[in-house]
């Protein structure tokens, strides 16, 4: 179980400090996915940063199974059962996907079970095992060998941050039967999902929403998105541009 | 017979991949002297009147044969210049498999400059393969100063594969080639330099013939204080392709000079050049930090991937 309690983080912008998170508290039970939604700018990357280390709060705890997590490394919350998956996968030169996965799986795994973990992505593994993570690789590839990495990886936490940015329809559509998967074989395990997308949020437990920082709403998912359908915190179908100001996602 | 010392096999494995005495046809050269060599019906190897090199025929249409040229070295002190000559056949297909690998213990350098020309014959393709590897923890350095020249016959092809990662503390490499009509030429070099190593690598590719390419790219890491310079110059002087690439990661105090040179000198010659120099991504590191790697494994695993 993860928990936040009163975390905020100050970036300086300019020589003016801005609260980017602030007072921000809430729970992620064993066997829930949760999700965080709203607008853009809401400080919702963040949050997924501070959970996984890469942003050290400015104050606030962190508590990860019962340990306070607050002030460990990347690498050591990765030990302690927290993955990640990145909104932008990271690109390699040289290291292949069947690198990355083992590396993920933290065991010297076989090449069949690798594939294993691309198939449940739709990907083909005989065509993705041997690639490099480069600029080969499409953005929906990326993302769906990122997501890969964290099924080999089996985290007691997965944090996805926006899984559906810079994908096509198709992979969308994919990974929507992804997180189905995972959501039926969550066990003693936890999601939380960054997301816009209507049908991320449709099995969700639970739904935060996330504006200037702050909790705005928080709730079960049938009392919380009944309030939210049709604004920029969900998104009913692949709505080009409807999220992203820049345009820059079919989805 | 052939006998050598676990150090000599260790250096062996480390530039050959050779774990026992090779198939086909090969010379091993340890310590200034042939310590073993044999010939083959399609590949004939001859030693040089001074002792000071080979000269290595190959009959036109051998197809799937290898030849293998190692050189060790593990007495401190020796300085040797030797000469290989390669004459390839029309039509063959072949692998030559070179290296040096240098073990020096004691205080004096130790040199080895391999000078090796290529006279790759009409349709013939051969694969190079040349590996570098210094050990030892005397003070005298393991000095490596390869010479190649390769000229390509009509539709010839030459595929070398150059990789020095570990221990060599100086070298000055110098690549030659004269490509002819629609012969190609591929260089992949991959290069690691510790301490205060240094390396140099010039090549010069003269695209003489129409429908000639070149690809020569080179991926290289410069750790602690070392210092690398990578020159290569491709000239066009038929309708041709060529690219030239270097990607460097620095680390430390590490230097890197690229110095991509590209002369046309027809109107339909196409020539590129790329050349990208920096630390590693930090982006790199913290994903694979997040899949539980510390920052020194992560480090080590974006340097493998990069130099595979």
């Amino acid at each position: 179980m993860l928990e936040l309690k009163n975390i905020s983080f100050m970036v300086n912008d300019d020589n003016n400090d801005k609260e980017i998170i602030r007072d921000v508290s809430f729970t992620v039970p064993d066997g829930e996915l949760i999700a965080i939604t709203g607008p853009n700018g809401g400080g919702k990357s963040t949050l997924a940063k501070l959970i996984a280390g890469i942003e050290n709060p400015s104050s606030g705890r962190i508590i990860f199974n019962g340990e306070d997590i607050t002030d460990i490394s990347i690498t050591d919350r990765a030990k302690r059962g927290i993955g990640f998956a990145f909104q932008q996968p990271v690109k390699f030169k040289g290291i292949q996907v069947f690198d990355l996965i083992k590396l993920a799986s933290g065991k010297n795994i076989s090449m069949t079970d690798a594939c294993s973990f691309l198939s449940e992505v739709g990907l083909c593994a005989r065509d993705y095992i041997d690639r490099e993570v480069n600029a080969s690789l499409s953005g929906g590839e990326l993302k769906r060998i990122e997501i890969a990495t964290l099924l080999a990886r089996k985290p007691l936490l997965s944090v996805f941050d926006e899984p559906e940015a810079g994908i096509d329809l198709w992979s969308f559509n994919n990974l929507i039967e992804v997180f189905h998967g995972m959501r039926e074989n969550i066990e003693d395990s936890s999601i939380l999902i960054i997301s816009h997308q209507e049908r991320i949020l449709d099995i969700a437990d639970e739904i935060i929403v996330l504006k200037d920082g702050m909790v705005s709403v928080k709730g079960k998912r049938d009392e919380v998105l009944p309030h939210i359908l049709g604004t920029s915190s969900a998104v009913p179908e692949c709505r080009k541009g409807a999220m992203k100001p820049k345009g820059e996602d079919i989805c | 017979m052939l006998k050598l010392d676990e150090i000599q096999k260790r250096l062996l494995r480390e530039v050959a991949d050779l774990h026992k005495v090779p198939e086909g046809a090969y010379n091993i050269r340890s310590n200034g002297k042939s310590a073993g060599r044999e010939s083959t019906e399609n590949i004939e190897i001859i030693p040089r009147e001074d002792g000071q090199g080979l000269t290595v025929r190959i009959k036109a249409g051998t197809k799937n044969e290898s030849v293998h040229i190692p050189v060790v070295m593990t007495e401190s002190g020796i300085k040797e210049i030797v000469y290989n000559d390669f004459y390839i056949g029309e039509d063959a297909d072949i692998i030559i498999v070179a290296g040096c690998g240098i073990d020096n213990c004691g205080n004096q350098d130790s040199e080895h400059d391999g000078i090796h020309r290529f006279f790759v014959g009409r349709n013939a393709r051969v694969k190079y393969v040349e590996k570098h590897y210094g050990s030892g923890e005397g003070k005298g350095k393991r000095i490596l100063n390869p010479g190649t020249e390769v000229y390509l016959e009509e539709n010839g092809s030459m595929e070398m594969e150059m990789v020095q990662i570990k221990g060599v503390d100086d070298t000055l490499r110098t690549t030659k080639a004269e490509l002819k009509t629609a012969s190609r030429l591929v260089v992949r070099e991959r290069l690691m330099t510790h301490g205060d190593q240094r390396a140099i690598s010039t090549y010069v590719v003269d695209l003489m013939g129409e429908g000639s390419s070149a690809d020569v790219v080179s991926r290289s890491v410069a750790r602690d204080s070392s210092y690398q310079k990578f020159d290569a110059k491709l000239i066009g002087n038929a309708a041709c392709s060529g690219h030239t690439e270097c990607d460097s990661i620095i680390m430390d105090r590490g230097r890197i000079l690229a110095v991509p040179g590209l002369e046309a000198n027809n109107v339909d010659a196409a020539l590129v050049h790329e050349a990208a120099i920096g630390k590693i991504a930090g982006e790199q590191i913290i994903k694979l930090m997040t899949l539980g790697l510390t920052e020194a494994e992560a480090e080590e695993q974006i340097i493998n991937g990069f130099l595979k």
